[in-house]
């Protein structure tokens, strides 16, 4: 199974591990991630004015470089994943921003929203499928209960995300069942930590932050996880860590028997 | 900026939102996170649309105060999708010279060693140009 990889800023920076952790499990299940060439930081958050064009770009260009290689284009940090679907559904369905996009872009033929947009989860999900993956658990994650912390950016607006059921998910509970643990679920799985709120109003993410740990431990997690950079930092920040919030792909890795491998290679 | 008129019909445009769609029913407000902080509510942005008092919108707080989390765009049963209109009017004021919400030089003491350049530059997008 071949995929265009579009890691994005953080993963190559805070994020090195959920980027290390997911690239070695894809590895052990016999994905293989082909990053894309001069791929461009995705800018974070989705251009919201239906006249932006501009700070759509580096999306198109990742979506395009997919296309050139005839493979879908694999996100593995929630906001990487809510922009770059979101263009791309512009370049599918929107006429006006899909002409002016292209007028920048100059590319033999148009950009028409011909890539297919994955998350990771989504690949393990409908690529590989959860019974599989369960086949090739080497370390079953028995007896730890864990919570699956959504927020917003994988879930909303669910019809051009398509990810899941935007109230009662359950991708990252049958992926947590998966590698063998016990999912929690809880109310606030899919409320909002604050996103970037937390770089000037400190105070209200913290608030934000408290209701979903005081919810999900309430519920018995005794983790979180995430596919959001952001929100693991906010969720960390804010609570002091009342309880560990890691990636996904790191109770992969875990699993799968491999996180020692990723370590050495983020340390290196 | 021009006429209120002309203010009203920029932000629908920017935004793409028909206000008029909307039945009043509150659960966008309802549901948002940041309600308590907000001067102006979600539900009442959409009002202030169709009246056309737009300097109250571009002055309002409510701008800094949304997540843009798409609750109040999904839950909305009316498909209105306030939050895009919140955007729109955020748009129209840092789109004016001088009228960044973030400037450069405040990052520095905003820093900590584990904040992530994801939030630096969502931050970047919605607060400045």
């Amino acid at each position: 199974m071949k995929y265009s990889y579009y890691p994005g800023c953080t993963l190559r920076t805070k994020a090195k591990n959920l980027d290390a952790y997911a690239r070695v499990s894809a590895n052990a299940l016999g994905i293989d991630l082909e990053e894309i060439e001069d791929w461009q930081c995705c800018g974070g958050v989705y251009p919201l004015g239906s006249d932006e064009i501009a700070t759509k770009l580096s999306s198109v260009r990742a979506l395009h470089a997919a296309k050139e290689k005839g493979q879908s284009l694999v996100t593995m940090c929630s906001a990487c994943h809510h922009v770059i679907k979101r263009v791309n559904d512009d370049m599918k369905n929107v006429e006006d921003i899909r002409t002016r996009a292209n007028n920048y872009m100059e590319l033999p033929e148009p950009y028409a929203g011909e890539t297919e947009v994955l998350h990771f989860l989504e690949v393990l999900r409908d690529k590989i499928g959860f019974d599989e993956l369960k086949k090739k658990v080497v370390n079953p994650l028995a007896g730890k209960k864990i919570g699956a912390y959504y927020g917003c950016l994988l879930l909303r607006p669910s019809k051009l995300l398509s990810f899941d059921d935007p109230e009662n998910p359950t991708i990252i509970e049958d992926f947590i069942r998966a590698l063998g643990a016990e999912p929690v679920i809880y109310p606030y799985r899919n409320e909002c930590c604050g996103g970037y709120i937390s770089l000037k109003e400190k105070e209200m993410s913290k608030n934000m932050c408290e209701k979903i740990m005081e919810s999900a431990e309430g519920f018995g997690a005794g983790m979180l996880i995430t596919a959001c950079p952001l929100c693991l930092y906010n969720l960390n920040k804010s609570t002091g860590a009342r309880l560990p919030v890691v990636y996904f792909t790191e109770l992969l890795a875990e699993a799968l028997g491999v996180k020692e491998e990723a370590e050495k290679e983020v340390q290196a | 900026m021009g006429s209120e008129k002309k203010q009203a019909e920029m932000m629908k445009e920017i935004s793409g939102v028909n206000p008029l769609k909307c039945m009043k029913c509150g659960k966008c407000s309802a549901t948002c996170p940041s309600y308590n902080e907000m001067d102006i509510k979600p539900h009442q942005f959409v009002s202030y649309v169709i009246n056309e008092d737009i300097e109250s919108l571009v002055n309002s707080k409510s701008l800094w105060k949304c997540l843009s989390c798409f609750a109040c765009v999904e839950r909305c049963p009316r498909d209105v999708k306030p939050g895009k209109l919140i955007d729109a009017a955020r748009q129209m004021v840092v789109r004016q010279k001088g009228q960044d919400y973030l400037l450069a030089d405040e990052i520095p003491e905003l820093l900590d060693p584990e904040l992530p350049q994801q939030l630096l530059v969502s931050a970047f997008r919605r607060y400045r140009r």
